[in-house]
């Protein structure tokens, strides 16, 4: 019994350090294929649009709650110590540093991840890919590439419209509602937030771009080859991406402190 | 027929896991003929016409395109090989995205890189040959099974290709369609002179179109013949097998089987 668990435990180790290698290599197959031509911005920029601008609305309905509840939070709490004038620090710093980045990346993969995995998932399920592969197009370089570049530029792109709505969601509660002056709102945005920390969200949010396109494409092209195994790969990458985001925030953070 | 190409399989072996499918094939598909495999369902046909374009590489043997063994090639010395192949698909495999047109398209765009009006000259008399004309403009969810087929058609013809592999191209389709399929591609066969390798269950029907007939069985090449010697095989196992879509032309039923 005792030695069915150990090679249980070692089957799954294996095949975990098996999948995270597969991982690997489609994300550098992928990137190299990149770099050879021929070259299709036309695909590359259908992507952005889909990840990018399609993503417009939800994450700026996320990005002005977003604001507006912290604005709503903060100002209680701030007037317990009679330091509501610090309302603007509190909800740009929370916002510029952490959830800017890390929601409007979790609302990219529930939104645009998902529909990627299924997408690319139907396409091996119905031999698309395979038809691909046979007209000598590398599935890699038109189906895989240009998504991974999207979601490297418009998750950061998003993040820039998330924070801009966030911090103006803070003011319309904060300022406008419940009558903390407009001059000490910017005034305390502005000495309180440094360039280190727009940087800091900028580079968390180009990695997790990275993240959703790689696990979501990644699920996809590897779905197992019905409609459950379609449905267990899209719950999968959701999962594994959001996952994948929060742990590598921590860690990211934790080194950019 | 001048540019028609040969394949030739050589112990080829495959398994999933713990089921092997293919046990050691040796087989030649003659240049410029069309050849079918036949064989019971889940014996790995498809399997057996994706080793022959490196969809799927073989466990052992080796896979000859004219003189280059693909087994193991790198991805792009294979895509080089494959330049010489379309492929017919069960479902047809079209984009989804991507109109008729756009589909026949694709690979005059990706791979040629010709210039609009010449991909348009290309596509539209595809479309026509194969029964499609001014069909371009509709998505595949909105064609039928038959259409569909034509339009995968359409697409495999287009960049002229020395092989054509077929795999089950009349799956799915009533008598009549599947025989219009059927004779669509003997016509294109006749006219471009390609290698034609084609997966079916059409029995009797495969033996009036093509060439060659070769039967897998239990994971081998049970037997190879030209279509008319082919029905007059005496193993017990092919008249069978062959006899069950109905008497081969000049051979009786098994006594028996219906």
């Amino acid at each position: 019994m005792v030695t069915a668990g150990v090679a249980r435990i070692g089957a799954t180790t294996l095949f975990l350090l098996g999948e995270m290698g597969r991982m690997l290599i489609f994300l550098l197959s992928s990137f190299a294929w990149l770099f050879r031509p021929p070259f299709r911005p036309w695909q590359f920029l259908k992507q952005l649009h889909f990840i990018g601008f399609k993503s417009t609305f939800v994450v700026v309905l996320t990005a002005a709650f977003t604001g507006m509840v912290l604005g709503l939070q903060g100002y209680y709490t701030l007037r317990k110590y009679g330091s509501e004038a610090a309302l603007g620090a509190a909800v740009a710093l929370s916002i510029i540093r952490e959830l800017g980045p890390v929601l409007a990346s979790l609302m990219v993969t529930a939104r645009a991840g998902s529909a990627m995995t299924a997408e690319i998932g139907i396409m091996r399920i119905t031999e698309q890919i395979d038809a691909m592969d046979t007209m000598a197009v590398n599935p890699l370089q038109y189906l895989i590439a240009p998504k991974l570049v999207a979601g490297l530029i418009g998750v950061p792109l998003l993040v820039a419209i998330f924070d801009v709505i966030g911090v103006y969601g803070g003011y319309l509660v904060g300022v406008d509602l419940l009558g903390v002056s407009a001059g000490s709102y910017w005034s305390s945005v502005e000495s309180a937030v440094e360039w280190q920390d727009v940087y800091g969200g900028i580079l968390k949010s180009i990695s997790f771009g990275l993240i959703v396109s790689w696990v979501c494409c990644y699920k996809g092209y590897h779905t197992g080859m019905s409609a459950e195994g379609l449905g267990k790969a899209t719950t999968e990458a959701v999962v594994m991406s959001s996952v994948l985001i929060l742990v590598w925030d921590y860690f990211l953070t934790s080194v950019l402190l | 027929m001048s540019n028609a190409a040969t394949i030739k399989l050589v112990g080829v072996e495959k398994a999933f896991g713990n089921q092997r499918v293919l046990r050691g094939i040796h087989l030649t598909i003659p240049a410029g003929k069309l050849t079918t495999i036949i064989g019971p369902s889940g014996e790995g046909k498809s399997v057996l016409l994706k080793h022959m374009i490196g969809l799927l590489q073989p466990d052992r043997g080796e896979v000859w395109v004219d003189e280059v063994n693909i087994a193991g090639l790198k991805s792009r010395d294979l895509n080089e090989v494959r330049k010489k192949f379309a492929m017919l698909f069960q479902g047809a495999a079209l984009f989804d995205s991507l109109t008729v047109f756009d589909n026949v398209a694709f690979p005059l765009r990706e791979k040629l890189r010709l210039p609009q009006p010449e991909v348009a000259k290309r596509v539209d008399e595809k479309l026509e040959q194969v029964g499609l004309a001014g069909m371009g403009h509709k998505y595949p969810a909105e064609l039928s099974g038959g259409m569909k087929k034509r339009a995968g058609l359409a697409r495999a013809l287009v960049m002229e290709p020395e092989i054509i592999l077929f795999d089950e191209p009349t799956t799915g389709l009533d008598p009549l369609l599947a025989k219009t399929i059927h004779d669509l591609i003997v016509t294109m066969h006749r006219k471009f002179g390609f290698t034609a390798v084609m997966v079916s269950h059409e029995i009797p029907g495969v033996f009036a179109i093509s060439d060659w007939i070769a039967m897998l069985k239990e994971g081998k090449i049970a037997a190879m013949a030209p279509s008319g010697e082919f029905q007059r095989i005496q193993d017990p196992a092919i008249r069978e097998f062959i006899s069950v879509g109905g008497p081969a032309l000049g051979q009786p039923a098994l006594p028996g089987s219906g």
